[in-house]
């Protein structure tokens, strides 16, 4: 291979700070989720990167089948937290998780 | 053709699961319905459940441990490199549980539909949801029975501990005018909670029993070769791993069949329905935790003479004396038979803990039958007087007059008397469970309780098997015939207040007999009462054959509880000394008025038994309130919004050191400690203001800093050497 | 350097520029934008680890279905596409360090170890492999219909959460 997989893994670790870096300092719920999007993908670049350099010797397959879960789940979370964001917009007239707060009694 | 049968075992829990879901999903308008499909649900469980207890009666040796072919796994699934293995097995203690259990249950549904009034204008109003969740029960407990695997085995209890709650609290809105009496909401929370806390251990036993073996199947935990290497490896010190998970896994079985210290719930679960009461927390649930410790003897006995064997008869054999002492003070008649209940738990404990496996076994079966008769016996009782109540007081104040509702206590031993004419089949039913749990000859108690005493005498006389000490023997022994003495006592009082002498109040005086569908249980049940202990008499020893000769632990057959006359006439000449003593005190000459006679001799100690040693205060003072105080003051100071939770915490905590180190230096160390503690209070309130506020992006702020922290933690563990010896400094 | 290398440092551009983008941009729509390119990035690395079926489901999934979900949520929401407000809140100081710190440990560790680097080749029908192994009740068929049974969950959920009263 001509791209070493510490390559990948450094890229992957970027995509992963900077979606937490997004998750946690972007105000609107939909930007949040952006950040999260990011972060599952960081996930996925590491799990094909393993399975390419390292699993491929056992010819076997658990790195591809977990990055297709990983996707699953997380378009799953996407249509979930979207409608989410949509409901809190319609009652609240906002998206911004600063005011979304209600649990603090 | 045996096999065929067997292979059907792992369907007995389903019939109750579908009958839950049919109920909760269709027919929860219909009550009738409902009632019927309850019925057809644990029917069938039923009968499925005896074919495989006569099968694996006539033909144990199928089942014995060299030969045997049914632990069966239903589902292996591979999940990435381990794999998902879960199935059914039959044994002989399956069987006797089989035997023991759907019946029970089958004889409680039964009973369940004339207590919750079917077909009159009293009817519950939630009657359905009623059946759903004691079907849901059933297959909670048909389930753990049939279970070849921890893992099941402890979703089962949660369902079982699930059900538990919703039942306690199945009526959530009732309220009492006295606020110190726990109403059916709290009592079901309490139960919930309390058990959790057993739970929670058995849960980190479970954990650790799979780090070690890497399977919780019982056939690979209880092989040979496993238990010798959990015997021989080491937790930390000299505590091999075996005793550490055996005593991890007694703590769940302590909440469950609530041993102390984790006693406190049971009493209280008595508020919930007394179907629920008969059912769950005497017959079969409570039971579970006693399962639970036969089910894991052989990890309990794996490392020879440990302290898990003590631990367990001390624990067993000082509930069963310290909760007969409580039974003696306690006016409520479902109360007498909670503290009953966890005594007779403490009997079988203890006989686990001195290795008397088969007697512990052969107890809790025949005290399922009778505790559950007694408690549906009391159950008839409370409605019978509840309904004379109704009657008397209609004829008294006319139809509008229902001031005096809610006052007048139902359970009230008190304001009850001479019921034995006006309920006849309930009296007598009731009486033959009173000769059964007092271990009179020939009631089934008698074969049981004997067994165990028996047991422990042979263990003072000639040591024990799997390394008991003889001591250990004695004080099982002298505890549990004190306790023997104290269940007839109680019991004998029970009765006597309740059926002797002359109705002490109107409700009482009115009392009708129960329906048939209530009346006709406690009958066959008093008819199992009678007669099971035969199944276990000295000199055809059935069920020591079917459970003794195929429950090969650690290749030691269990010996025979040979029968002892010295105790045999010892334990019987206790019970009758009890029951005389009763007589004495409550049935020759019958209260008249509602003040128990030993209040005034015993004084102090009485309100210390009527009480329960006060332990429910001291776990309110010393856990519950402390809890609530600390939530209470981080909310208090939870009301400005702090921006940064972290800068913020950090800079008090910086403030607060220099401020604490300035006054140790400069004060008196004393006015320096005393101020460091309330400051160490305050800033820890402020800290805990400061995380909570409500905003979702700080909590996830600081998850984010703990992962750095951890990554941090392991890049300094694994580098830091490298980096001294490049300074030079290592 | 060879041309994969060369490609593979394009790729990174995209993705991580992509990624910036979504946490730097002012303007919601354009972080969204921003997005579909560290998407299509992130692909273009599966395609350099020979993984085409993942390649073409992420492009299928994260660039056709959820980036544009998120761009017609952004619509459904239109008035918060106004770069009025700040978009970041109080502690992103705090999340910018964290995340940083975050990367730095990463990037130490990942430098002390010693990968390993294979010769072996992707076998020619991965993709049909991979099919059965989904499928397969020795292989992933539980996490796979566990799967299905999520969506169907989270396709009724999000039908009922979003639905007008």
């Amino acid at each position: 291979m001509d791209v070493p997989l510490s390559w990948y893994l450094v890229v992957a670790a970027a995509l992963f700070c900077i979606g937490l870096a997004g998750a946690l300092s972007r105000r609107n719920a939909i930007a949040v989720l952006m950040g999260v999007e990011l972060m599952l993908n960081a996930v996925n670049v590491n799990l094909l990167a393993f399975w390419r350099h390292v699993e491929v010797v056992k010819a076997t397959l658990s790195g591809q089948a977990f990055a297709i879960i990983v996707i699953t789940v997380a378009a799953a979370e996407a249509a979930v937290g979207l409608a989410l964001a949509i409901a809190l917009y319609r009652t609240r007239r906002t998206v911004d998780v600063e005011d979304v707060d209600l649990m603090k009694l | 053709m045996t096999e065929t049968f067997f292979n059907l075992t792992w369907l007995i829990p389903l019939f109750p699961l579908a009958a839950f879901a049919i109920i909760v999903l269709w027919t929860n308008r219909h009550r009738l319905l409902s009632t019927w499909i309850a019925w057809i649900g644990i029917g069938l469980a039923w009968i499925l459940g005896w074919i495989v207890f006569f099968q694996a009666w006539g033909g144990f040796e199928e089942l014995t441990p060299p030969t045997h072919k049914y632990p069966v796994p239903l589902f292996s699934i591979p999940t990435g490199t381990t794999s998902l293995n879960l199935g059914f097995q039959v044994d002989t203690l399956t069987g006797v549980m089989l035997f023991m259990v759907p019946f029970v249950c089958l004889m409680i549904f039964i009973y369940s539909k004339g207590y919750m009034n079917y077909g009159t204008k009293d009817v519950d109003p939630r009657y359905s949801r009623f059946f759903a969740y004691i079907s849901l029960f059933a297959c909670g407990m048909l389930g753990l029975v049939v279970s070849d695997n921890f893992l099941t085995l402890f979703v089962f209890w949660e369902i079982m501990g699930l059900c538990s709650y919703l039942l306690i609290g199945f009526w959530f809105d009732k309220t009492y005018p006295d606020p110190k009496r726990i109403t059916p909401k709290e009592a079901g929370l309490k139960a919930f909670l309390t058990t959790r806390v057993g739970d929670v251990i058995m849960l980190a036993g479970m954990l650790l029993l799979y780090s070690q073996v890497g399977s919780l199947t019982f056939s690979d935990v209880f092989s040979q070769e496993t238990l010798e290497q959990l015997a021989h490896t080491y937790a930390w010190g000299n505590v091999p791993w075996a005793t550490f998970i055996a005593l991890l896994f007694f703590g769940g079985a302590v909440g469950k069949s609530a041993q102390f210290p984790l006693h406190v719930w049971l009493p209280d679960a008595m508020e919930g329905p007394t179907p629920v009461s008969a059912l769950i927390h005497a017959a079969t649930m409570v039971s579970a935790g006693v399962y639970l410790v036969a089910r894991s003897f052989p990890l309990f006995v794996a490392v020879e003479g440990g302290s898990q064997l003590a631990v367990v008869a001390f624990i067993g054999a000082f509930t069963a004396i310290f909760s007969s002492t409580i039974a003696v003070a306690q006016n409520d008649i479902k109360r007498v038979l909670a503290y009953s209940t966890i005594s007779q738990l403490g009997y079988m404990i203890a006989a686990l803990g001195i290795g008397a496996y088969v007697a512990a076994v052969f107890h809790l079966i025949t005290h399922a039958f009778f505790k559950a008769l007694l408690f549906m016996g009391s159950g008839s009782v409370i409605h019978g007087v509840e309904h004379g109540h109704h009657h008397s007081h209609h004829h008294a104040t006319g139809p509008e007059g229902h001031e005096e509702e809610g006052e007048f206590d139902a359970n009230d031993m008190m304001n009850m008397g001479g019921l034995l004419r006006r309920m006849p089949v309930t009296g007598w039913t009731f009486i033959v469970g009173a000769l059964a749990l007092t271990g009179i000859f020939p009631w089934a108690g008698f074969w049981s309780k004997d067994e165990i005493l028996a047991d422990a005498w042979k263990t003072f006389q000639e040591g024990g098997h799997f390394g008991v000490t003889a001591n250990w023997g004695f004080f099982v022994w002298l505890l549990l015939t004190i306790a023997a003495f104290l269940t007839a006592f109680y019991t004998g009082r029970q009765i006597f207040l309740t059926f002797a002498g002359k109705p002490r109040t109107a409700a009482a005086e009115h009392a009708p007999e129960s329906v048939p569908s209530m009346t006709w249980p406690l009958v066959i049940l008093a008819a199992f009462a009678t007669l099971l202990g035969l199944a276990g008499t000295p000199w055809a020893n059935q069920f020591f054959e079917m459970i003794g000769e195929s429950a090969v632990i650690l290749g030691e057959r269990l010996a025979h509880g040979e029968f002892n006359l010295v105790i045999a006439l010892v334990s019987s000449g206790v019970a009758l000394a009890g029951w005389v003593v009763a007589w004495l005190i409550y049935g020759f000459r019958p209260l008249t008025v509602p003040v128990d006679p030993l209040r005034r001799p015993l004084g102090p100690i009485y309100t210390l038994l009527e009480n329960k040693y006060y332990f429910d205060e001291i776990y309110q003072a010393g856990i519950v309130r402390p809890a609530i105080r600390l939530a209470q003051a981080c909310y208090t100071f939870d009301d400005k919004v702090v921006i940064d939770p972290i800068v913020d915490g950090v800079g008090r905590f910086g403030r607060w050191l220099s401020d604490w180190l300035r006054r140790a230096v400069d004060n008196p160390i004393v006015d320096g400690a005393v101020n460091g503690v309330g400051r160490v209070t305050t800033w820890f309130g402020e800290f805990m203001r400061a995380t909570q506020t409500g905003k979702v992006q700080n909590y996830l702020l600081v998850a984010a800093v703990t992962v750095f922290l951890l990554v941090a933690l392991y890049v300094f563990r694994t580098y830091l050497p490298d980096w001294l010896s490049a300074l030079g400094l290592g | 350097m060879t041309v994969s290398q060369v490609v593979f440092i394009l790729l990174s551009i995209a993705a991580l520029g992509g990624a910036l983008g979504v946490v730097f941009a002012r303007n919601l729509f354009r972080a969204a934008l921003a997005l579909v390119l560290s998407f299509v990035g992130v692909a273009g690395f599966y395609v350099l680890l020979e993984a085409e079926f993942l390649a073409m489901v992420q492009i299928l999934v994260y660039v056709g279905a959820i980036a544009i979900l998120i761009i017609f949520a952004i619509m459904l929401s239109r008035r918060m596409m106004s770069s009025e407000t700040q978009p970041w809140n109080e502690q992103w100081v705090g999340a910018v360090v964290v995340a940083a710190a975050l990367f730095a440990a990463l990037v130490f560790i990942l430098s002390r170890v010693d990968w390993p680097a294979t010769e072996a080749q992707v076998p020619a029908d991965s993709i049909s492999q991979l099919g059965q192994a989904l499928v397969s009740p020795d292989f992933y068929v539980l996490p796979f219909e566990v799967a299905s049974v999520l969506l169907l969950v989270a396709l009724v959920g999000a039908v009922i959460i979003a639905r007008e009263q």
